[in-house]
């Protein structure tokens, strides 16, 4: 027999208690802030069912574990009951969904076990209770709160009136039971129009030319697929798993392509052949040689269908997918640094704009920042860049990029799958989480995603994935593992086909380890549990494996072995599931041209700035989401772990001026530094897809130099994120972007290593289907040997010179254009012989000492750049005079535009590098110097456009992000 | 990488478990201040606690133990109650040094090694209900101890949602006694701490304790964080030629004199052993 109980945990005995944060936000955002004389509180609450024996053991547990602090109190109830409250008091318990992973139910069960309850009758879940005393509540307030306390897609949760007795669903009820046998899907007879039946109503997300290539497919067999056969090749050729539109081939206008990319951005790479590129575009990262001994992976991946539904899990199972990637890598790298960009809708988009079904850009932004904190944090690897970026073209879809760079010795970089290998699962356990993941994030999001689509959002376990972090690197160095690689997209549909790709396996599904029972097999193949990981082992080495992975407390199960025949066979309880071919899996699928429309130019915008002030504008675009501190979201990522760090995102006098990129030493002995930074030229993209990449590249490169990189050994990485690729325009778009990303990484001789896409981020509403903006973000990873040399971007002296490297900016494109008018006109153009000269003499400046401080011209252009410098200087200001400049006062103070620096430097070192500079035709000038006031002014001449205190600027430039988190 | 440690050198243990992330750093730290160094995991010391005897020095370093669940160290110190209190104790009343950091001073508390004397303490949730990761002014006692110089002032991160030290003192009501007094926030001019110098709120802006004869410190702040002079997170205004300042350039000391000024204690005691037997 088992009993029941409710433990809630009431925190009224600390000394200096503050209302809970995210009662306190969620009253906030449904426009009844809390006020004095509100009596808030929020309740940890704990269900247990355990055996009838240890019902004695319950009440020490509650006291000296759940509650184990002077500041609270336990309280312990038989059944689902809570304790008492008053009258007066209104309740809302909100709890995970049946079936969504748990994890603080994990950690309470691994103490009952320390405490002697016996573990298999134990069941936990965790649920948390908000009281709100004091505050006038109807039911629809109330509901109206719960909605913003939980996210309908994993949580549930119930609200109870003043005094009304609470009454939850049952916390351990479980899901249905799926069906076990083999089932076949009849599709050898069947017409076209059926076929499109079938894949929509599956969720295969397949076009009639891949169904129409199944078809004939098993009518050459003379049978039926089964379902999980279905399955797996919708799986395996998913937009998501097999990016069959960058590497498909296209008509663009007079060219012809193959291959996407193969024919642009990876054709660079291997025409380039750099010694260092370990491994390029074939594993789950890319690898370059730091030495002959250490090499670092970099990866990017986005989360963005996920993120737009539940922003905490989607964000966070996307921070979890990309360090998967990087112990995937080779036969596992140690992940060292994470990145993060995002994409929002501006956070005072009002309420009215938003397109029904979906959250507010606030809200997304909110939760996505914690979900990447939560698991980059407990996952122990720095967060230390990225951007965040607002356009209006994100509402509905928002971008969610996550980046993992991982070190490792070149021992490690091969993997293999021989015959006789076993196929070991390692991690989470497999449940009905993520089923579709892959197919749904190839398609458009709707107003009713949330609905069907539920069962693709998970919440992640970063404690999970931190054990399989600490095994894997134990059995890596102990040379245990031939191939290894992550369960990301597919799950193990993907992991083990990809492993198998040659080889061919047989698998037994039953013997996977599952979070419940019921689950079907089909299930079981294709769910995308997060935290797990499949190894190929050498049986002979099976036990040491083993061994290790009990000690780090991870589970295990050998789920059948690689095989020589190039059949993948699914078995159930001994029944065959599934027979496929892996020669028609990965090389059955249909190529189809694509023709393409190449892009025009738009007409000119010019932005309207008629009778604005130089100054107000200045002010405007400071506060601006895209230009405005991201402090607050940078502090509370752990940006020092590890303890590598040698630049922060933030340094200055005040630690809190922005950084071009961050970089860390990876051996910790200060014999070579990693440089990382990103380019993302997002007001570009409209106006000229072929200018954005080439943009992009070029602001990843100049971050990279201005933050110690050097161009002697950097690489990138790109990622696509696009709307509708069926549009042919969309598709030109992407065309262009691919041609000018190739041409800027040969420009420069940085290889692209690694890549990965995004497209059909489009929302539908209405009727109406949009399509983002489109993105090409380019992420940096530059080596040096020795200390870093860097100046940072923060002033130092009074009475230093301020000089302007680089050509003229444009507004097309420019942020300003952004703000004020739209998109269209002809951008700065992107110059491949200026671009490498100014590179290499400004990291040979740097190395000199030349550069007391330095940071490039990117959103805001020039009068942005020069705030941020002072913003850093502790009390220094700029005096610039402008006069000279080619363009109109607005175009020179806020254009913007590729290869520009400002920089400060000594006045005794002005002459030389100006000289140099002649020598190498890069345009220079001196248009300024710092002084000791404190002010911010620019003159044309003789006519004074801006004069601002620079603290003023600084605290308009901090309030945009803080208004999101408010300084207590 | 360190330098190979001479096998004379003082043993300092490096306890980890599930969701311990910064043993890493806080080997190398021990390392370059000249100790010799084990990483534990915890199941591997509960099997053999017999490694604690050799040791001089045991560290809980910082990290989500147990993903924090439930609370700050919960699930690691309910573990360490369940299966090693009498050791740890017999470690500690036997004279052994013992350093948490972060998550590891959070475990110590909830143990109760911390502070150890009359009343309890807890940590609990930052004033600003959130993570901070931020580099702070520290203030250190003016007791004598192994760790740090008595009134010395240190610069060194913090990183932490759950750093904000409260006091619960016993029936008579004291204060929190200021010879446990480890480290205090304070403003860059030394004057006394608020937000956000003061990153967590905590009781007398307390950033570390001490047990009561010293030899037990617990410290929200990571020095292990800051063990070569780059890691300064303004290093590159330290030096007007933009070199890379040497430690004698540095306005503070680095974090890891804490740990070298541990292991110096242990050798000198070494040292005495040493010499103990040398006469006889």
């Amino acid at each position: 027999m088992n009993s029941t109980y409710t433990v809630t945990i009431i925190h009224d005995r600390d000394p200096n208690p503050s209302p809970d944060h995210e009662l306190c936000d969620a009253l906030t955002s449904i426009g009844r802030p809390p006020r004095s004389g509100d009596r808030l509180a929020a309740d940890p609450v704990f269900y247990l069912k355990v055996a009838a024996e240890d019902a004695a053991r319950i009440e020490p547990l509650a006291r000296e574990f759940l509650a184990g602090s002077p500041a609270c109190r336990a309280v312990v109830e038989e059944g689902v009951e809570f304790p008492e409250r008053s009258e007066e008091e209104a309740a809302i318990v909100v709890q995970r969904r049946p079936g969504v992973m748990d994890p603080v139910s994990q950690s309470v069960l691994h103490a009952m076990a320390e405490s002697g309850f016996t573990r298999e009758s134990c069941q936990v879940r965790s649920a948390r209770r908000y009281r709100l005393g004091g505050v006038d509540t109807t039911p629809q307030f109330l509901d109206g709160l719960a909605s913003r306390l939980g996210n309908g897609i994993v949580d549930e949760w119930s609200s109870f009136g003043g005094g009304e007795a609470e009454r939850v669903p049952d916390p351990f009820r479980e899901f249905p039971s799926h069906g076990q046998g083999r089932v076949e899907i009849s599709l050898m007879e069947v017409s076209d129009e059926e076929l499109m039946r079938i894949s929509d109503d599956g969720g295969l997300s397949l076009d009639l030319a891949e169904m129409k290539a199944i078809r004939d497919h098993y009518r050459e067999k003379g049978r039926e697929p089964s379902e999980i056969e279905l399955e797996t090749i919708a799986q395996t050729w998913s937009e998501h798993c097999c990016h069959k539109t960058l590497t498909g081939a296209v008509e663009h206008g007079d060219l012809r392509y193959k291959n996407l990319l193969k024919d642009t951005i990876f054709r660079v790479t291997r025409e380039l052949d750099l010694p260092w590129c370990w491994s390029i575009f074939r594993d789950n990262a890319g690898v370059i040689g730091i030495d002959d001994e250490w090499g670092v992976s970099f990866k990017v991946e986005t989360h963005n269908h996920p993120s737009a539904l539940e922003p905490y899990g989607g964000a966070g199972t996307g921070v979890g997918g990309v360090i998967r990637d990087t112990l995937g890598t080779g036969v596992g790298a140690r992940p060292i640094l994470n990145t993060d960009v995002f994409c929002f809708a501006p956070t005072d988009t009002p309420r009215e704009d938003l397109p029904s079904g979906t959250l507010h850009p606030r809200r997304l932004l909110k939760g996505v920042v914690s979900g990447v904190r939560d698991y980059g944090n407990r996952m122990g690897i720095p967060t230390a860049n990225g951007a965040i970026h607002f356009h209006p073209g994100f509402v509905g879809n928002p971008l969610v990029f996550c980046g993992s760079v991982g070190l490792m010795r070149k021992e490690h970089v091969e993997k293999e799958v021989l015959p006789g290998d076993l196929v070991v699962a390692v991690g989470g356990r497999t449940g009905r989480d993520g089923i579709h993941g892959a197919t749904f994030s190839s398609r458009e999001l709707t107003e009713d995603s949330e609905e069907v689509s539920s069962g693709a959002v998970q919440i992640g376990n970063p404690l999970e994935e931190k054990k399989v972090l600490d095994a894997l690197m134990r059995i890596r160095d102990e040379n245990l593992c031939r191939s290894v690689t992550d369960c990301g997209a597919g799950g193990f549909s993907s992991a083990v086909g990809e492993m198998g790709e040659t080889t061919g396996a047989d698998v037994h599904l039953d013997r996977a380890p599952i979070k419940y029972a019921g689950l079907g097999p089909t299930e079981v193949w294709i769910s995308e549990a997060q935290e797990r990981m499949v190894f190929a082992v050498d049986p002979e080495k099976l036990a040491r494996i083993e061994e290790i992975l009990a000690e780090e407390e991870v589970e295990s199960a050998v789920l059948g072995e690689f095989r020589g025949d190039g059949n993948l066979k699914l078995f159930h309880h001994g029944e065959l599931m599934g027979e496929l071919d892996v020669q028609f899996l990965h090389g059955g699928r249909p190529d189809n041209v694509r023709v393409s429309i190449p892009p025009q130019p738009r007409p000119e915008m010019p932005a309207v700035v008629g009778g604005r002030d130089a100054g107000d504008l200045l002010e405007l675009l400071l506060a601006d989401g895209n230009v405005a501190s991201k402090e607050p979201v940078i502090r509370q990522y752990d940006h020092e772990v590890q303890g590598r760090m040698t630049l922060r995102p933030l340094a200055g006098a005040d630690r809190d001026a922005p950084m071009d990129g961050c970089a860390l030493d990876p051996l910790r002995d200060g014999s070579y530094q990693v440089v990382v930074s990103c380019g993302l030229a997002l007001g570009m993209g409209e106006v000229d897809p072929y200018q954005m990449a080439c943009h992009s590249v070029d602001e990843a490169l100049r971050n990279s130099i201005a933050s110690g990189g050097s161009l002697e050994r950097s690489a990138l990485l790109d990622n696509f994120a696009w709307g509708d690729v069926k549009d042919p325009e969309i598709l030109g778009q992407i065309v262009e972007c691919s041609r000018g990303a190739a041409d800027a990484a040969r420009a420069y001789g940085t290889p692209f290593i690694s890549g990965k896409d995004s497209l059909h981020n489009t929302y539908r509403s209405g009727g109406v289907s949009r399509s983002i903006p489109p993105v090409l973000l380019v992420s940096a990873i530059s080596i040096t040997s020795g200390p870093l040399r860097v100046p940072g971007s923060d002033l130092k002296d009074c009475s230093s010179k301020m000089m302007l490297f680089g050509p003229e900016g444009a507004n097309p494109g420019s942020l300003l254009q952004m703000l004020l008018a739209g998109s269209g006109g002809i951008p700065a153009p992107f110059d491949a012989r200026l671009g490498p000269q100014l590179l290499e003499q400004m990291r040979m400046w740097i190395v000199e000492g030349k550069m007391r401080a330095l940071h490039d011209l990117s959103d805001g252009g020039l009068a942005v750049a020069a705030a941020e410098m002072a913003f850093g200087g502790g009390g220094l200001g700029i005096d610039l005079d402008v006069a000279g400049g080619a363009a109109d006062l607005h175009t020179t103070l806020f254009g913007e535009g590729p290869h520009r620096f400002l920089a400060e430097v000594r006045a005794s070192d002005v002459d030389e590098i100006v000289e140099v500079a002649a020598a190498r035709e890069i345009p220079v000038r001196c248009i300024g110097e710092t002084n000791s006031e404190g002010i911010l002014r620019v003159r044309s001449g003789d006519t004074t456009c801006i004069e601002k205190s620079v603290e003023e600027l600084k605290s308009i430039w901090k309030s945009s992000l803080e208004a999101t988190w408010p300084t207590p | 990488m360190a330098d190979p440690v001479k096998n004379d050198a003082p043993l300092a243990l490096v306890l980890r478990a599930a969701g311990t992330n910064c043993d890493r750093e806080t080997v190398h730290a021990l390392e370059l201040a000249g100790a010799q160094v084990e990483s534990v995991h915890v199941n591997a010391l509960s099997r053999d606690p017999s490694i604690l005897e050799r040791a001089g020095l045991l560290a809980f370093p910082g990290g989500f133990t147990f993903g924090d669940d439930v609370a700050s160290g919960a699930v690691m110190a309910h573990i360490l109650e369940k299966r090693l209190r009498t050791h740890l104790h017999n470690f500690v009343d036997g004279g052994g040094l013992v350093i948490g950091i972060c998550n590891g001073f959070q475990v110590l508390v909830r143990l109760g090694l911390l502070p150890a004397g009359e009343g309890e303490a807890a940590m609990l949730w930052n004033r600003s209900g959130r993570f901070e990761d931020r580099w702070v002014h520290l203030q250190a006692g003016n007791r004598e101890c192994p760790w740090f110089e008595p009134g010395q002032r240190y610069f060194i991160p913090v990183a932490h949602a759950e750093g904000r030290f409260e006091w619960f003192p016993d029936e008579t009501g004291a204060e929190f006694p200021d010879s446990q007094v480890a480290f205090r926030y304070s403003s860059s001019d030394g004057s006394a701490a608020s937000y956000p110098d003061d990153p967590n709120g905590s009781y007398g802006a307390i950033a570390g304790v001490l047990s009561p004869d010293g030899r037990v410190l617990g410290m929200m702040p990571h020095p292990e964080r800051f063990v070569r002079p780059e890691h300064h997170p303004t290093w590159m205004r330290i030096r007007s030629d933009g070199e890379i300042p040497s430690e004698s350039d540095l306005p503070v000391p680095l974090g890891l004199s804490i740990f070298r000024r541990a292991v110096a204690v242990l050798r000198s005691q070494q040292g005495d052993l040493v010499g103990e037997t040398e006469t006889i």
